[in-house]
Parts: C-alpha cells; structure tokens; sequence
C-alpha cells in the first residue's frame, strides 16, 4: 500500500476518534457544570480543560478570558482554530477524499454526509439545548463511521492503518481525559458524597463506561477503581490498556523491516498496563503515570510515521 | 418551482435543429417510441421527485468537480438530466468503425511524426506545421514506444447536424476526462428507474474499468510479464480527482501522486508501507508539462523527477505517450481526413468539420468578413474558453475578437456554425430541446475497443452550443440500442 495512502487512512481515523473524544470532553464539563459551584472552580475546570489537549494558547490568543460559553464555542465549532470539533471533521474528510477509492463506498458516503451535515448546522447560533444534540451527533457519527468499517472494510492493511489511528488517538485522549477530571475532582473543595458520586459518574459517562462500571465493581465508585477502569482494564474498549493491546497487533500485522523497534516499544507499553496494578500506578502519582504515557503514546506516533508514513514535518 | 411538463414536448415543424427524439412532421422517432410511451405514464410528480433524488445521490457520494477559480463553488455538481439520448444499433456501428479508423490513422500518424516524417516528406502536411507546433516534443523523436500505441485512451468528442450527418469536433488525445460520468450516468438511470432497462435493450457501459486495465497492460514494456498498473493524478484538489480515484479504484490499481513515485536506474518505483515497489504502467492523468520538473516546467509540483530519461529508456510505459498533443491541435485537426487516406488507403469515414485556418490570408480574410457566422477558437483552447460563437455574440463581443484575431491571426481556426441536434431535456420552465454532443472513449492496446456510446454532454442554457461543464454544461445518459 503506498505510504501515502495509509497516512490519510491513519489521520482520517484519528480525526474522527478527536472529534468523538472532543464531544465527550465537552459534554462531561457540561454535566459537572450542572452542579452548584463557584465562579473559580468553573473557570479552573475549563482552563484545566483547554490546557490538558493543547488548546489554552489558542484560545488565550483571541479570547481575554475564560467565558465558559466562548469555550465551548472555540472547541466545538470555531472554524479557526484548527483543534475544533469542527475543523477535525473537516480534515478528516480531507483525507477520506484524498484515498475515497481506497474506502468502500459506505464509508466515504459515510464520511462525505457528516461533512456535509456538519456544514448545514446554523453553528454560529447553536443553543445550549442544541448543544447537547450536537454532541450526541458528533458522538454517533464517529460510531457510524466504526461501524461502517467494521462492516464493509476488508481486513487488510488499509484496515489495519485505519484501525491504528482510532487506537492510538483514543489512548491518547482517554489518558487526557482521565487526567484533568481527576485532577479536578480531586482537587475540589471537599462536597458530600452524593456531589462527589455525581462527578465521578459524569466522568465515566463521559467514556461510556458508567454501565461498565456498575457491571464490573457492584460497588460504589472510589477513585481508584475509576483509574484502574480506565486504565488497566483490557475489556474496557476506552481503556489505555485495551487501546495499547489493539495498537500493538495492528503493528504487528503491518510490520516491515524497519519497524521492529517500534512494535516493540508498543509492546512493553501494552504489556505494563496488562500487568500493571492500580496501587503502583497510584503510588507514583496518576497525573505522573498519565504525563509520562501521554509522551510514550506520541513517541510511538512519530515512530509509525517514519516507519510506514509520511515523515512528520516541522 | 415552475410546474413540470406532463408530456413530451412536440416540436414545432420546420425547426432549424435535428431532434434526437422527433423528427420534423414532430412524431417520435422509432428508437425513441419505448422511452416516450414509458415517460407518458410516469407521474410528473415521481418523475420531480426521482430528479430530486439524483442530486442528493450525487451530493452524497460526492460525484463532484471542481471549478477553477470559484472558491464558493469549490465542488459542485455536473447537472444530470434524465432523460436519455438513444442512439440505434446501425448509427451506431458506422460512428463505431468511424472511429476505428479515425483513432488507428492518427496513432500512426503519432509514430510517423516521432520517425520518419513521411507524410510531411510526402507533401501532406507542412513541416512547420509540426516542428513550430508548441505540443510537439522533440523529445521524443525516435523514441519507441510499445505496440507504437501514443494515444491508448482517445476522447473523440462529435456532433450530428442532421441525419446520418456526424462530425468530429475535436479529437481528445492527451487527458481526455468524462468517462466516469458516462458510468455513474447510467448507475444512476438503472437506480432510479430499473424497469426501464427491462424494458429496453441498451448495451452495457459499466464494464469500461476493464477495458481499460486491459488496454494498459496491453502496452506494458515488453520485457515485464504482469505489469503493475497506477493511475498518476495532480491530487484531490484537481477539477477530474473524482475520476481519477473513481477509475484507480474500479481498475484495482494504486492511485499515486507525483511524491509517491520515484525514478532509480532509469525504472520507476512507487512508495509503500513495505518499501519502494516497481511500476510499469502509469495512466497519467498530468500534462506533459508537469510531468518531470527535470524535463519540462521546472516548477512543476505534480511531476517525477527523471521520469522522462526512464521513459525514453522503456522502463516505463506512459499512457498516453508523451507529445500526443500534436496530434490533436485545432491546427492539426483538418489533415486527419489526409492521415486516414495517407496511411490506411481508406476513405475516412466520420466528416471532418470543414476548417479556415487563419495563418492562411485567403481563409483569414474570409472569416473577418463572416464572423457573425462562423465559430472562431483558439488553436490551443480547451474546455470551451477562448471560443467566439459569431451568431450568438453581440456586435461588441465580435469587434474585441476580431482584434485579437488581428493580432496573432496564427493563434485562431475558424469553423461555420453547426447545427448542432437537440434532444428534450429539463429545464426551469419544462422540458425544452437543448443541444447535445457525445465522447465515446476510444481504447488502443491489443485493439482498438470501446463501450457502446459515450458520454453525451448538454448545452442547458438555450440555444448554446457550449457544452463543457465549465461552461454550464449538463450530461446525460448514452443509450445505445442493441439489436
């Protein structure tokens, strides 16, 4: 498969894994929000949020300060800055459209009509009611576009690239979550228990996994069954663990001469969070394990792009 | 929306234009009977509603192109009519060996030019014709080709003025594009309206992808036994990139860009996830120009360095051939009837367009003195710029040509107006006649082969002759009638 081909394949996925993982992030301030709580702890929340995927310089250059609804604006829908809900779908269908014939029909179409709704939306007068649908949608059309590949694409290497990018993008934005809803909810000025099982839930939702939650634990939510969830469990589909293993047999599969270093890299990482335990991780700190992972995660992404990709530039 | 037309419309006798569907006395002409008594019965409001569906069917799989300088229109859609345009099995068999020959005499004319140059030394054409020709490259002389195939996908685009009266207007040898529009065209006709192809017999389009992976293995370098195919496009930002990734993917063949290829001991390679892979055969879909920043235009972005030196050593076979577009130049055009006579002993079939050549003074005063009659184009135009359609310009449009004209008199042919065929097509106000041509895509490999039809193109502004999608041209989908 030409080199070319499998990058736009790559960050096609990896933008549409963004732009779910986006809608999530926005959509669980949304339910925290929804708790009585000061002015400061509302901002702090959304610093800490912009801050955590790399947006607060963005957002600082062309905002004075943070206004929770010019936020939500700049991630979800500002066409300027290139880190939107927005700006990701469009440049995940950028490069659909430059390898459509190397996706089933399904799934171009699939790509092509989000895009193509996407632009429709009145975005500029997106009310907070419509927000929540909007999120939804976003979250929907990012599972359509699974489940089309998953239906329709054949399990070659195309399909492993493809696969490679939603895996790696989610590991990646699993462990930022994790990392600022933690740090917030640990850091806050201490509230009943029922104010603090809110938070947790919203969390878990905000990674479908409150169900999962419930199912594996049958007990009330503490904050290290929260981590370990999120973190160690392989059966968990937005878990670092479950994203690392999946990440490491799709390089397996595509593997070529230069590449071992690079499999083997994903494979120590995918075999310390299957072997790990929550206290070791906890004991160093989560916000520590999860900075150092984040690092690891981006290492491995240069990597397959010198090894099987376009060479990453600047 | 105006109120859609029940009925086909009848045409007034004594039109000035042949119809493809009715004749003068307006009665429906035989190979069109089916079609109409089907179309009688269909509801103007399925019929609305089927026209609503194509488009969004179109929008949604993104059957697009893309419009040079138009950033609010970057992708729109090619208007798609409905109704077909029929052509019976025998007009189509005489157009088909037409053709044939056509394409045959100027491949060899192709060869003769980058050789020996006996049609100039026999007197047929003169030599500055060809030499000061800017699309002639000499590159290329002396060069061999596989199967001395130049042109491997020809674009012959030809227009009907009357009965059994066809005309070729151009003959497309470079980058001719539409293809893929004459497949979609009829997916789309066989998913709105199944039962009509129940109903009639039309001959089958779908199968061209083959032809032409079989045409471009056909001129592989001898030496390779199975030869890897690409499709070399300018990108996705180009006006064709639909076609270009629609004809890689129905080939089965990677489609590359310029940067995914690279020239090592004169063979060309191509990029991939397991390291460099050897090509054999590239379906380019790149001028000349662009193609080896080494070779033609420095600046070119698009191309592959060295693919010239590999090409001219045969480790590479290009499709079609480098410097096919003197074959096809308007200054060119009138000696194809010479070509067919000069190197096949034949009759040339299909009727040139009779043609002024302005570099001549006798032809030059001539079309100065009957410009409000004649079109006048550029020498090296293409898609319908640069053209004046004297009986439909104003007094000031013909002025401002005629100045140009003076100018570089060598730069202009001129050819009288035709009366271009109509066929009933759906406008704002109904259902109008609009005239129409047709590109039936000529493949040469092994042989020479061909889809039954083309791509039938129309003018919807009324009374235009111009129907290149640039210009707000629409299609339409080919019928040919099988026996």
């Amino acid at each position: 498969m030409l080199s070319r081909t499998a990058d736009h394949l790559y960050w096609m996925a990896r933008y549409i894994e963004r732009a779910e993982n986006l809608a999530r992030i926005l959509d669980v301030n949304n339910r925290m929000l929804l708790l009585p709580q000061s002015e400061r702890e509302v901002v702090r929340l959304w610093r800490e949020t912009l801050d955590s995927i790399g947006l607060l310089d963005g957002y600082n250059q062309t905002h004075d300060k943070i206004v929770p609804e010019e936020v939500v604006h700049f991630m979800a829908l500002d066409r300027q800055n290139p880190g939107s809900i927005y700006s990701c779908l469009r440049l995940a269908r950028e490069n659909a459209h430059a390898v459509r014939g190397t996706l089933t029909s399904e799934l171009w179409e699939t790509i092509n009509t989000t895009w193509l709704k996407l632009r429709e939306y009145d975005i500029e007068h997106l009310g907070a009611d419509d927000l929540d649908a909007f999120f939804e949608w976003v979250k929907l059309r990012s599972h359509q576009f699974r489940g089309v590949t998953f239906a329709t694409m054949m399990r070659d290497e195309a399909n492993c690239f493809l696969r490679l990018g939603t895996f790696i993008e989610r590991a990646d934005n699993t462990a930022r979550i994790l990392d600022v809803k933690y740090n917030f909810i640990a850091e806050a000025p201490r509230r009943d228990d029922a104010g603090e099982y809110y938070q947790w839930s919203a969390l878990l939702h905000s990674v479908s996994a409150f169900e999962s939650y419930r199912k594996v634990y049958r007990d009330q939510i503490t904050p290290s069954r929260v981590a370990e969830l999120l973190v160690l469990r392989t059966d968990m589909p937005r878990s670092l663990a479950h994203c690392t293993a999946e990440m490491t047999s799709y390089l397996d599969a595509v593997n070529n001469q230069r590449s071992t270093e690079t499999q083997r890299r994903a494979g120590e990482l995918a075999s310390s969070l299957r072997y790990g335990r929550i206290e070791d991780v906890l004991e160093t700190g989560l916000h520590n394990y999860l900075t150092r992972f984040i690092v690891r995660i981006n290492d491995l992404g240069n990597r397959i792009a010198s090894d099987f990709l376009l060479p990453v530039t600047g | 929306m105006a109120p859609i037309q029940d009925h086909m419309p009848v045409k007034p006798a004594g039109a000035r234009f042949f119809d493809e569907m009715s004749n003068a006395a307006g009665e429906v002409r035989p190979h069109y009977q089916g079609y109409v008594s089907w179309f009688d019965g269909i509801p103007a409001e399925r019929m609305a509603r089927k026209r609503k569906e194509a488009d969004a069917l179109f929008h949604r799989s993104g059957i697009t192109f893309a419009v040079y300088g138009d950033e609010e229109g970057a992708e729109r859609l090619i208007p798609f009519d409905v109704i077909p345009r029929i052509i019976p099995a025998q007009e189509w068999l005489a157009l088909a060996d037409g053709l044939r020959q056509r394409v045959r005499a100027l491949n060899a004319f192709l060869y003769d030019i980058y050789h020996k140059q006996e049609i100039i030394k026999a007197g047929h054409i003169p030599a500055e014709q060809i030499i000061s020709n800017a699309q002639y490259r000499p590159e290329m002389q002396g060069v061999d080709v596989p199967r001395d195939i130049y042109a491997a996908i020809a674009g012959v685009d030809i227009v009907r003025a009357g009965a059994g009266e066809f005309y070729v207007l151009e003959d497309n040898l470079r980058v001719p594009s539409g293809v893929s529009y004459m497949i979609e065209n009829r997916k789309m006709m066989m998913r709105l309206f199944p039962e009509l192809f129940a109903k009639n017999r039309v001959a089958p389009v779908e199968h061209y992808p083959d032809l032409l992976l079989d045409t471009l293995r056909a001129v592989a370098p001898k030496s390779v036994l199975d030869p890897t195919v690409v499709v070399l496009t300018p990108g996705s930002f180009n006006s064709a990139y639909f076609e270009h990734a629609f004809l890689a993917q129905q080939m089965g063949v990677e489609l590359v860009e310029g940067q995914d290829l690279f020239v090592r001991d004169e063979q060309v390679f191509m990029r991939t996830t397991q390291g460099p892979q050897r090509v054999d055969v590239i379906y380019r879909r790149i001028d000349d120009d662009f193609l080896d920043p080494l070779a033609f235009r420095p600046d070119s972005m698009l191309g592959v360095p060295g693919l010239l030196s590999a090409y001219r050593a045969g480790g590479v076979t290009l499709a079609n051939a480098i410097g096919t577009g003197v074959a096809d130049d308007k200054s060119i055009y009138p000696y194809v009837p010479e070509m067919v006579r000069f190197y096949l002993g034949e009759k040339p079939i299909l009727n040139n367009v009779p043609t002024y050549m302005l570099r001549k003074p006798d032809d030059l005063a001539y079309t100065l003195e009957h410009l409000a009659e004649l079109v006048v184009k550029e020498v090296h135009g293409a898609g319908g710029y640069g053209m004046l359609v004297g009986p439909a310009s104003t007094k000031a449009q013909i002025e401002d040509f005629r100045g140009r004209i003076l100018a570089s008199p060598e730069k202009y042919i001129a050819q009288p107006t035709l009366a271009l065929s109509t066929c009933p097509t759906f406008v704002d106000a109904g259902i109008a006649p609009r005239h129409i041509d047709l590109r039936p895509f000529v493949l040469s490999g092994n042989e020479v082969r061909f889809v039954p039809g083309g791509l039938t193109r129309v003018a919807l502004k009324e009374g235009s002759l111009v129907v290149n999608s640039s210009q707000g041209g629409g299609t339409k989908d080919t019928w040919v009638l099988e026996e």
